[in-house]
């Protein structure tokens, strides 16, 4: 009896021997965000490093599992909550959190924001932007789709990886970009690409590692996808394809809470957002395109990118209105 | 009556536990539901397809799974002497706890387009097949996941048969066939059930397995439902009331599977180990080797390929990475105290089902607390995270208790293991020494020291060794609540793989399967003692 017990408390102290980081008395600004922005890889250690400097203040994010969790979070506290700042909403969620009517005015000046289309919102700043793409292999695909519409009717033998827009971002991402783009035609151009897609994945992960293990040539994904693998990995076999239409935008924005608890720095940590401290992290921290212009230019891989022809967008208020009609009609097309 | 009500006692203060923590939670969350309509369920036809559909694949799934397990546990309990046998049985409990993503990574790499199994049929000229997405898929995953820990649980029950019984097999001269129909099937028929409809709820609520290798929305199952409900819909009501619906149905489908078991009461026996006489055959050697190489290559094949994308992946710079070690110290933290945890509620349910089956000859109401200490398993993760959250927010910084609430939800989830695991060797002890014990006198401590524990220690290392290795490769939990900077091992894996660094999730992934399988190893041997398999 006493050995198991000898291993067992052993292995507890081994748990214990890393204690919680110390208490310390500076006033705390409480930010929610996606657990990916806050880890080792994400913007922000390199962010609470660069706030913390001179704010006298202790920055302390709170990862959660997306940024609809984000929101569902939010919702669930109500005014009880303990965030200060909620970061990494975007455009397809706006409008359902202003609706809420726990966000309250930024006040924050955006007349430097160089974003694709003028940003105009008192509630919601912006901190960084990226369009949906099919990323490919062009070791393996030689002749990829230069449109949407090529993408829909191409050759079924080719198939894509995509995520399921119940439960993903991107997924819901392509869900827009083809209603954008087809408008009500959008059903019938489901159906036509559903004999192109490999597997619906829950989320990104699943279909980006199914794409980086060859088990499809293309899979949805962001524009800015490849300066990933230029950069850390200096490989250049995958593209993301430019489709004529133009790609469907995520814009992904901070927001203040109304009920704050530190109204002043919350402010201020807004401001701090929009400026190159907090936006010289986005390129090769969330792998997304900054909403200034950055003092030292973006990184050179990023040049290489396609620019889209045009930023697709479906206003916030028409999203909230219709996505659940959109993703019934979606369900509905791709059991056909 | 003397002993009425504090022998009961242990089971119903859990019980009672579980159902105030989900309650509470579910409760709650209707209480937070803001006024206004909630969608309708009735003549929801996606509603309807949905629920049909998961009954369909969990009922499937479990079918295969168990059927295969049989046979594995069969020609195991027949080879004792297989080689390699001790090792594949500790390997048969990795499916179950890698984190599902990596298995699903996993199977791709096996059985995908470009999988092990398609270059081979197109290195021998075969024509190669995509049978990975869609219901087969779904299938050959849940295989993956479920049979080995079935197998695993079976061989128990052959473990169990009495060596006088095989003595008396052989004097009569049996055949295996007559030795199947005679002595093994009345065990099976005992157990089965049991085993069958713990696969059945996990397969019910294998949210990312489904999803992922379901080829496209055709195969969406409730909890896909539930989470579209809570997240974007924002719709509390629908989604537990949904949740409600996950709950009765399980209970009803493995209430009734239950119905089918028939307890089998074994005698006393001198616990001598004696052969069973029908091993010898040469057609039944090659029989069951083939039956244990087939389901090593079933359990293999996804795992090799899970340690070999940790293998090619950088190796040095993760495993130099103090995140990584931080991360796993957490892990083991909450590993351990889940696990510990599991065991002794677990116990506590067992000991309330034992009296009720053994003494007062209540053997429905003790299939009734059994399968209510499952039933935990199919509460929906994502409501009773959000419901505990509301319910524990007026009482207490629900961030500064996010580890407890970790440990415990885990532990909860852990204990439909500990009651199928523990649950038959615990009714075996009182079977052959209640009356010695009665009679001498020995109770309380006294026969946990003397009596039950050395009869258990077997399957109770066991036990906690799978508790904790669940938890140790659960996200689930600890996502829900969130996290500040402390990660836990899969997490950090997630984040990696968030983040394009696939590869270095590959490591990660490595260095759980290694913990969880020394997790095994450790406790089953530290508290098995030597031999223990």
């Amino acid at each position: 009896m006493i050995k198991p017990i000898a291993i067992v408390a052993g292995m507890f102290i081994a748990g214990m021997a890393f204690p919680a980081a110390a208490a310390n008395h500076q006033p705390t600004l409480t930010v929610y965000t996606y657990s990916s922005f806050v880890s080792e890889w994400g913007p922000g250690p390199a962010i609470k490093q660069a706030f913390e400097a001179d704010c006298a203040c202790e920055l302390d994010f709170v990862g959660l599992e997306d940024g609809v969790s984000v929101l569902s979070r939010l919702r669930l506290e109500g005014a009880n909550t303990k965030a200060d700042v909620v970061l990494g909403l975007d455009t397809s969620i706006m409008a359902e959190a202003r609706a809420t009517g726990l966000l309250a005015p930024h006040g924050v000046d955006l007349d430097h924001l160089a974003l694709p289309d003028a940003w105009d919102d008192d509630v919601f700043v912006p901190f960084d932007y990226g369009f949906f793409a099919v990323v490919y292999d062009k070791t393996r695909l030689a002749d990829p789709p230069t449109s949407l519409d090529e993408l829909v009717n191409g050759d079924p033998a080719e198939k894509i990886v995509i995520q399921d827009p119940r439960t993903s971002t991107p997924g819901l991402g392509l869900l827009l970009w083809m209603q954008k783009v087809y408008g009500d035609d959008a059903p019938d151009a489901w159906a036509k690409l559903n004999a192109r897609v490999l597997t619906v994945t829950k989320g990104w992960s699943e279909a980006y590692g199914m794409f980086l293990d060859g088990e499809a040539p293309m899979v949805l994904s962001y524009t800015t996808s490849p300066a990933y693998h230029a950069i850390v990995e200096q490989e250049d076999r995958f593209v993301a394809a430019a489709f004529t239409e133009g790609h469907y935008m995520q814009i992904e924005v901070a927001a203040l809470v109304g009920s704050a608890a530190e109204p002043e720095l919350a402010r201020r940590f807004l401001r701090f957002v929009v400026s190159p401290g907090f936006q010289s992290t986005i390129p090769t921290g969330n792998w997304m395109y900054p909403v200034i212009e950055l003092p030292e230019g973006l990184p050179p891989e990023f040049a290489a990118l396609p620019r889209p022809a045009a930023a697709l967008l479906i206003a916030p208020e028409a999203v909230a209105a219709n996505r659940k009609a959109w993703i019934d009609a979606w369900l509905e097309a791709m059991s056909r | 009556m003397a002993r009425a009500a504090p022998a009961l006692l242990p089971g119903i203060a859990v019980l009672a536990g579980l159902a105030l923590l989900v309650g509470g939670a579910l409760g709650a969350l209707l209480a937070a539901a803001p006024a206004g309509a909630s969608a309708s369920l009735w003549g929801d036809t996606y509603l309807g397809r949905v629920i049909v559909f998961t009954l369909w694949q969990a009922s499937l799934s479990a079918l295969i799974s168990v059927g295969m397990a049989v046979a594995v546990a069969r020609a195991l309990a027949r080879r004792a002497e297989f080689p390699g046998r001790d090792l594949l049985l500790r390997l048969f409990g990795l499916p179950l706890v890698i984190p599902v993503i990596v298995a699903v990574l996993g199977m791709v790499a096996v059985y995908g387009q470009n999988g092990m199994v398609n270059r081979l049929l197109a290195g021998t000229g075969l024509p190669t097949g995509q049978f990975l997405y869609g219901l087969s898929g779904i299938l050959i995953a849940h295989v993956f996941f479920n049979m080995p820990l079935a197998a695993r649980l079976l061989l128990y029950a052959w473990q169990s048969i009495p060596g006088e019984t095989w003595r008396l097999a052989s004097q009569l001269g049996m055949s295996s066939g007559q030795i199947f129909r005679l002595i093994e099937w009345p065990l099976l028929r005992q157990v089965i059930p049991g085993v069958a409809g713990l696969v059945f709820m996990l397969c019910f609520t294998s949210f990312t397995v489904v999803l992922t290798l379901g080829g496209g929305p055709g195969g969406t199952i409730i909890e896909v439902a539930i989470y579209q409900a809570l997240r974007l819909d924002f719709d509390l009501t629908r989604a537990v009331t949904l949740a409600l619906i996950q709950i009765a149905l399980c209970a009803a489908f493995v209430g009734c599977g239950l119905l089918f078991a028939r307890a089998v009461s074994t005698a006393p026996t001198e616990g001598r180990l004696l052969g069973r006489p029908d091993v010898a055959s040469r057609g039944g050697r090659i029989a069951d080797a083939l039956v244990i190489v087939v389901a090593a290559i079933i359990v293999l094949l996804p795992l090799v390929a899970v340690i070999g994308a940790g293998l090619r992946g950088p190796l040095v710079d993760v495993l130099a990475d103090a995140t990584l070690w931080r991360a796993a110290a957490r892990s083991l933290t909450i590993a351990l105290s889940a696990g510990v945890l599991a065991l002794v509620l677990g116990w506590a349910i067992l000991l309330t089902s034992r009296e009720l089956r053994m003494r007062r000859r209540r053997p429905r109401a003790a299939e009734a607390v059994e399968l209510s200490g499952s039933l935990v398993l199919v509460v929906s993760p994502i409501v009773l995270g959000a419901g505990l959250f509301v319910a524990l927010m007026p009482l207490t910084d629900v961030f500064s208790v996010g580890l407890e609430l970790v440990i415990v939800v885990n532990a909860m989830m852990g204990l439909p293991y500990v009651i199928r695991l523990l649950g038959p060797p615990l009714m075996r002890v009182a079977e052959q020494h209640d009356r010695l014990c009665d009679s001498l006198g020995i109770a309380g401590w006294n026969r946990l020291g003397l009596i039950e524990w050395p009869a258990l220690r077997r399957p109770a290392g066991l036990a906690l060794a799978v508790c904790s290795a669940l938890a140790m490769g659960d996200l689930g939990a600890i996502a829900l609540f969130g996290t500040r900077e402390t990660a836990t091992l899969p997490l950090l894996l997630y984040q990696r793989m968030g983040s394009y660094r696939l590869d270095e999730a590959a490591v990660t992934a490595l260095v759980l399967v290694t913990m969880c399988l020394a997790l095994f190893v450790v406790i089953e041997r530290g508290m098995g003692g030597r031999g223990a398999r």
